[in-house]
């Protein structure tokens, strides 16, 4: 195990002279991705400002290949560690090209001449970012996805050891999220570069992190791996949910359920149901669903929206008492849905289910046919 | 496409320079004594090659002295002011990354006016000369304290305009009490202070010249010197520190070079209006591309060609009367400056 390329050292980072966040102690390894994540106003900008010395640390220090970055010029900070950060950068007539070119700043003469190298360099990272065809545009006048590209690009660019970046997707569409973390992490594969970003997107951030940082108010709340961070409990407690629910295996939340006896029984499974459930959510009719398997993709979805959810054990037939259970719901409810077309070994008496309520079923309910009339169900 | 514009700005340079070339020479004809090229170049080259005083023609003597004396040290009053003036608003543009930045508007040339002012009417009270070195010097302390005024509004105040509206009343207030001043000194001080406090570029001497040139163009290199932080600054503080800028010594160093600067304009020619804001505007669009090098190259060139016309202007269109420079300037400044606002804020 190698030793941190990067750490703090009990820092403490705020504004002025009030301190927001102490005795902050962070690593990360070369190739390496961290992520902050917590509430927003938490402190993960601050955070991160305090890092690229935008703000003044409040106490402890930061180390850099193992050096205090205190004693550092500001040219050898630059060669190491380079950032994306929210702040909007307003040129004229400035092509993306040179955008991309003033990450060679640290490397260049004294009038700022790009030699043969750096313009290879430059090149690399505009390919780097598919951003070839952007080069000679005008920064000013590109879509805000493409300029997040060629900033990162002009990071790149500079050839650092550590890339700090603050909310790198928060404005982009999904297209581009994904582009830009996908970047990221080729970026981290080839060239073993340390990443230390902050994360709205709990999903992405799951997905890319190699260490999870929880940073809550004026504490780090708590820290591991994706897979101990991503759990219910942790987010729901992190970001104080109380309306809706957040299903952390998955990496998605879902709204508040409809409240009430339900009306309509759902006999799903397979993913079909989903939509189902949706539909009826967003009607506003309070609704049952089963016999639904724990292992189904369905499951968290119906049981974050559903009234009820007659569940049976992963990988079992469904029981005797299961298919009771909701039998017993299903005879109170005025309506019956079923999405599923074919039954197999492990649903097989989600037929019987089927046959039960054949004459409350309504046929061809789908996502496909919005002019099924529910209004009845709706006081 | 960079080949291309980069031989498009060279060229837009070069033919700056032509201009500023033309209008010297167009300017040194021009006057209540309108001397024709074929004279001029009789007279110049009479003296450069025989370097006589006394030539053939008495005539060529009085031309000679013309253009010695009166005319060539004003041309090249105009073009080092007009060039430092256009650079300093550019750096000052620079700093404060807004195109509504100059030294007239901010209300630093004012205050540059008054603290010359008060030294003029100190020294020619205790009947002291006032040297050029000691006008530069007050000029400089003026312009330092304005915009330590202007620095501490503007860290309270994020919105620019707002910032520029305390530049204007600072301007307001250093004129009111330059005119009280000038209301209690002696009247025969009180000419000299008048003509001087419309801006004008009359009565320059080779001396002042001198002065004016050692100053101007020592600060201009410094700022040549800082090219290449410039370029990084306009992306933003966050990415020039990024990329290793000390952000606070580049920014006293900007502050200072064009407080020098602007200050070296109004000590001899007083408040000269809008030459710093119009003119880096004119040539960004020019040069199409805003590389520190090429925009201070530009302004300093364009700077120079607009004064010299302004000054064309201020002394021949109600010859023998003249105008003041700065009114001239704002004539022609101020709607570019108005253009300029109004396409920006359609563009939102």
């Amino acid at each position: 195990m190698s030793a941190p390329y990067f750490f703090t050292d009990h820092m403490t980072v705020g504004y002025g002279r009030t301190p927001l966040i102490r005795d902050i102690c962070l690593h990360i390894r070369r190739g390496q991705i961290v992520t902050l994540i917590g509430p927003n106003g938490a402190g993960k900008s601050t955070i991160l400002k305090s890092i690229i010395c935008q703000l003044k640390l409040l106490g402890g220090s930061v180390y850099l290949d193992g050096i205090s970055v205190k004693d550092m010029t500001e040219r050898q900070l630059a060669l190491r560690m380079s950032v994306v950060m929210t702040d909007r950068a307003r040129t004229e007539f400035m092509t993306c090209r040179e955008v991309v070119a003033m990450g060679r700043y640290p490397y260049t003469g004294l009038m700022g001449t790009l030699g043969q190298k750096d313009q290879e360099k430059v090149q690399e990272a505009l390919e780097l970012v598919h951003g070839e065809e952007l080069a000679d545009r005008d920064f000013a006048q590109i879509s805000d996805g493409q300029r997040q590209r060629i900033l990162l690009a002009r990071a790149i660019c500079q050839e650092p050891e550590l890339i700090v970046l603050d909310e790198p997707v928060s404005y982009l569409d999904i297209r581009y999220k994904l582009e830009i973390l996908d970047i990221l992490k080729m970026l981290v594969r080839r060239k073993q570069v340390a990443v230390l970003m902050s994360l709205h997107e709990l999903d992405l951030a799951q997905r890319i992190s190699d260490y999870v940082v929880c940073v809550e108010g004026s504490t780090i709340r708590c820290a591991g791996t994706p897979e101990e961070i991503f759990r219910t409990p942790v987010i729901r407690r992190l970001y104080g949910i109380t309306r809706g629910s957040y299903c952390a295996e998955l990496g998605y939340g879902e709204l508040e359920p409809v409240k009430g006896d339900p009306q309509v029984f759902v006999i799903g499974g397979g993913g079909a149901g989903i939509f189902v459930y949706r539909r009826l959510w967003r009607q506003g009719i309070p609704f049952a669903a089963g016999v639904l398997h724990e292992h189904d993709v369905e499951y968290p979805v119906a049981a974050a929206l559903a009234s009820l959810v007659i569940s049976q054990e992963a990988f079992e037939p469904v029981s005797r008492k299961a298919y009771e259970q909701a039998a017993k719901v299903l005879a109170g409810c005025s309506r019956v849905i079923c999405c599923v077309e074919t039954f197999g070994t492990m649903n097989a008496r989600n037929r019987e289910l089927a046959e039960l309520g054949k004459e409350k079923m309504i046929l061809e309910y789908s996502c496909q046919e919005p002019c099924v009339d529910l209004s009845d169900l709706l006081h | 496409m960079k080949k291309r514009s980069s031989f498009h700005a060279v060229l837009t340079l070069v033919v700056l320079a032509g201009a500023v070339l033309l209008l010297s020479v167009w300017n040194i004809s021009c006057g209540s004594v309108s001397l024709g090229i074929r004279e001029i170049w009789k007279s110049v080259s009479g003296h450069i090659f025989s370097w006589q005083s006394v030539s053939s023609y008495p005539g060529d003597e009085m031309v000679w002295r013309i253009i010695w004396d009166i005319r060539l040290p004003r041309i090249l009053a105009a073009v080092l002011l007009g060039g430092a003036l256009a650079v300093s608003g550019f750096l000052l543009q620079t700093f404060f990354a807004n195109p509504i930045a100059g030294p007239f508007v901010l209300g630093i040339s004012s205050g540059a006016k008054l603290a010359v002012c008060l030294a003029m009417l100190l020294l020619m009270g205790h009947g002291a000369a006032v040297t050029s070195a000691v006008l530069i010097l007050a000029a400089f302390g003026g312009a330092l304290v304005s915009m330590g005024f202007v620095l501490l509004a503007a860290g309270r105040v994020k919105n620019m305009s707002i910032l520029v509206i305390c530049g204007v009343m600072l301007g307001y207030i250093c004129s009111a009490v330059t005119d009280f001043a000038v209301t209690f000194a002696e009247d025969a001080n009180i000419v000299n202070l008048h003509n001087w406090s419309v801006g004008s570029f009359s009565g320059i001497t080779w001396e002042n010249v001198r002065v004016m040139g050692a100053v101007v163009l020592v600060s201009v290199s410094f700022a040549f010197l800082m090219a290449k932080p410039m370029g990084a600054y306009q992306l933003g503080e966050v990415y020039a520190r990024s990329v290793g800028v000390n952000i606070r010594r580049f920014c006293i160093r900007l502050i200072l070079l064009s407080s020098l600067l602007s200050a070296c304009v109004t000590a001899f020619a007083g408040p000269v209006s809008f030459v710093g804001i119009a003119v880096p505007h004119v040539v960004k669009h020019l040069l199409g591309t805003t590389k520190p090098v090429l925009m201070l190259s530009g302004c300093f060139l364009g700077g120079a060609a607009f004064c010299l016309f302004c000054d064309l202007i201020a002394r021949t269109v109600f010859s023998p009367t003249e105008l003041g420079i700065s009114s001239v300037t704002a004539l022609f400044g101020a709607p570019v400056v108005i253009c300029m606002m109004l396409r920006s804020s359609g563009k939102g």
